[in-house]
């Protein structure tokens, strides 16, 4: 494997709360190569916005990384001064923030808001140079330039979405993580935004972590899947395979669920309910929903491991050592 | 009998104000649909972004006023209501919200949205009574009531604020629910059990349910009827099984053949039609005309009306000129299926 852009080494990001703290990601590893598409799909609540922000270094209080790693290119963001991690945000790693297109602000002209992200960075301080730039990127997500002279509001929810992609590139960074971009637009615009994603971080050759949803879209566009449960990757592996074979029983049910076109009102989700973040149940955390659970699940958290070659899941009906022990 | 709710030619024009001189936009156009009161209805009324979806639901709610038209519920229309009618409607006609980071106030708990409705439309007798109601609401909604309750708006996940918005509505019990994009934050199993839970609602409680949404597959599997809006007007409705399964108007082929495939092998096929520069659909023809690719000379002169294209479906599109046109009005999809 070509050397990784991105490492995730065993992430741990905690709310405190006074009831105590809400583990929201919980011992989160994983690496990134250059130019992949990563999807990242999981439970509501499971931690994924939490882990997006934590890479980005954006939590706000009361969330703490409580632990780990995040390497790029071999620097680990954690240890970096703030300004440090300024100077890194937008240029090498950006994001597109869940409900992007209400974070654009509002009595500001496009233009200026691209202007910011320059100025911040120290690029293009030519006026001509900078105005050339912005309706470059503006037209390399599908806009017109003169969407630059324009405000928020004037735009459709697919227009700013893009121009979130535009910003999120502007600096040409390795690796773009994007936090359900799509989920607020039609199936038409959504496609053509998940294109536009698509051919920019063919250009750039950038890795890009998507978050979301949407499994259809996330088959059109990942080529791997993460897959998250309260706070935990539960399962990587290339996109065909989560499809086709997925292992872990979570994954399982998740795929299951997903609706067609062919048979009508088979509604099929997971009984009971997400795990407490705040009293995570012992073992594993989805033995108390899981139809294959036994004898260790209750007491042994299983590990990520890998199966096959670049397939990993955290379960114990697919850990050698542990059935094993289970066997003997 | 009198329909429930009844949507009469309605419009809806947004005027911009303020610094900025611009056109007036036309959200909504020459909208009529129908909630008969003799059975429950899901509807789902897809579109484009943009065209005019939350405005429709905004002005079933109440919300915002029509510019035209007139909408009736119990065949009292909303703008005449005196205030038992109002209050009647306020409990009976309930929302769900597209948003979930707008719709609450970040200085209140969440439990401030479940205990006010309890409170106001004396759901409960005791305070048990009230917390055993909202617990079975959430649980409905997959969520832990003992770690949700007590939590400010920010300390939530989107998925999980959207499903609180929801619990709201199961609360209420009501006859109707309007529900702007419910589910788009929450997972594939997780929008397999809400859905299944609205739809118990109008299975087992006779509730109707409007739902607003971009995914067709949801829609399909969910709903009776369906409404496809383009540009504030309606491009194809019917059946769920016709408009979806057999979509006529060319929009609505478009929609459909844009659905994201779960199959990694599926992947899209074609490309997306760009927008021609000759009309920005802001001219006197069809709004779809500068995408079209079967557009006619005629497109471009007068808006296409609907076409019955078969006995559960009409849309407004020309190449189904040969049909019937759809006279009657208001048209409602589910007239269609059972021409009186
Ligand atoms: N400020 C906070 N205080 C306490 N708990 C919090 C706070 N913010 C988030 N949480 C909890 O942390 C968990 C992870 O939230 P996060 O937003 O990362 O989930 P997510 O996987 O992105 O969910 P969704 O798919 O619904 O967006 C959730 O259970 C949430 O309730
Ligand atoms: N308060 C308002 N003032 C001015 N224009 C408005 C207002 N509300 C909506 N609009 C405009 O009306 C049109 C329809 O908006 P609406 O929000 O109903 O669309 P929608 O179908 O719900 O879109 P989406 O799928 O993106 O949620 C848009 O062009 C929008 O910009
Ligand atoms: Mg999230
Ligand atoms: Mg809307």
């Amino acid at each position: 494997m070509t050397t990784p852009v991105l490492r995730v080494q065993d992430l741990h990001v905690h709310y405190r709360t006074a009831a105590g703290p809400v583990k929201a990601v919980n011992g989160v590893s994983f690496d990134l190569a250059p130019g992949e598409r990563l999807g990242l799909v999981g439970e509501s609540g499971s931690g994924k916005t939490t882990m997006a922000l934590a890479l980005m270094r954006m939590l706000e209080q009361p969330a703490r990384i409580e632990g780990g790693r995040v390497l790029l290119d071999g620097v680990d963001l954690l240890a970096l001064s703030e300004e440090q991690m300024r100077r890194i945000r937008f240029d090498r790693l950006s994001m597109v923030p869940q409900g992007a297109m209400n974070s654009l602000n509002p009595v500001m002209r496009i233009r200026d808001q691209m202007i910011e992200i320059f100025n911040a960075h120290g690029r293009h301080p030519d006026k001509a140079e900078r105005r050339e730039r912005i309706g470059h990127l503006l037209e390399r997500v599908g806009l017109k330039r003169d969407v630059a002279d324009r405000y928020p509001h004037e735009l459709s929810g697919g227009m700013k979405q893009r121009v979130c992609i535009a910003m999120a590139i502007a600096l040409r960074p390795q690796v773009i993580i994007a936090d359900e971009p799509t989920s607020a637009l039609d199936v038409v615009v959504q496609r053509q935004v998940m294109e536009t994603l698509g051919a920019v971080q063919k250009d750039l050759n950038a890795a890009v972590i998507l978050v979301g949803h949407d499994m259809g879209l996330m088959a059109q566009f990942a080529d791997r899947i993460g897959v998250m449960y309260a706070g935990r990757l539960v399962e990587l592996a290339p996109v065909r395979q989560i499809f086709s074979a997925p292992q872990h029983p979570y994954t399982q049910m998740l795929i299951a669920s997903i609706p067609s076109l062919e048979e009508k009102r088979l509604f099929k989700g997971i009984p009971g309910v997400a795990p407490s973040l705040l009293n995570p149940p012992s073992g594993c955390p989805f033995h108390p929903r899981c139809p294959a659970a036994f004898a260790p699940c209750p007491t042994i958290n299983p590990a990520l491991e890998e199966t096959d070659a670049g397939r990993w899941v955290a379960c114990h009906l697919h850990s050698e050592a542990v059935l094993h022990d289970s066997r003997a | 009998m009198t329909p429930v709710l009844e949507v009469r030619a309605v419009g809806k024009v947004f005027r911009a104000g303020g610094f900025f001189k611009r056109d007036a936009t036309v959200a909504l156009k020459d909208f009529s649909m129908t909630i008969a009161g003799d059975r429950p209805v899901i509807t789902a009324i897809a579109g484009e972004s943009g065209s005019g979806k939350t405005t429709l639901a905004r002005l079933l709610l109440g919300i915002i006023e029509p510019s035209m038209g007139e909408i009736r519920y119990h065949g009292v229309n909303l703008k005449a209501m005196n205030g038992d009618q109002r209050r009647r409607f306020r409990q009976e006609v309930q929302a769900v919200f597209q948003d979930p980071f707008e719709v609450y106030n970040p200085f209140y708990h969440v439990d401030h949205v479940l205990t006010t409705p309890v409170a106001k439309f004396g759901l409960a007798r005791t305070r048990d009574e009230a917390y055993t109601l909202i617990e079975t609401a959430l649980h409905q909604v997959g969520l832990r009531p003992e770690e949700t309750l007590g939590r400010y708006p920010h300390q939530l996940s989107g998925g999980q604020r959207q499903r609180i918005m929801i619990a709201r509505a199961l609360l209420l019990r009501p006859k109707i629910i309007v529900a702007d994009e419910p589910v788009s934050m929450v997972d594939a199993s997780l929008r397999a059990t809400i859905l299944e839970s609205l739809l118990k609602l109008k299975q087992e409680f006779g509730i109707s349910l409007i739902y607003i949404t971009h995914d067709l597959t949801t829609a399909y599997q969910l709903c009776d009827d369906i409404y496809i809006l383009y540009r504030g007007t309606v491009a194809e409705t019917g059946s769920v099984e016709q408009v979806i399964k057999q979509p006529k108007h060319p929009y609505t082929q478009l929609l459909v053949s844009s659905i994201p495939l779960p199959n990694p092998d599926q992947r899209w096929g074609g490309d997306v039609p760009a927008m021609s520069e000759r009309n920005n659909g802001s001219g006197g023809g069809c709004p779809f005309a500068a995408r079209c690719p079967h557009v006619m000379e005629r497109c471009h002169i007068a808006p296409p009306p609907l076409y019955q294209t078969s006995a559960e479906s009409a849309a407004a599109c020309y190449l189904y000129d040969d049909q019937p046109e759809l006279r009657q009005r208001p048209v409602a999809a589910h007239d269609l299926l059972n021409p009186h």
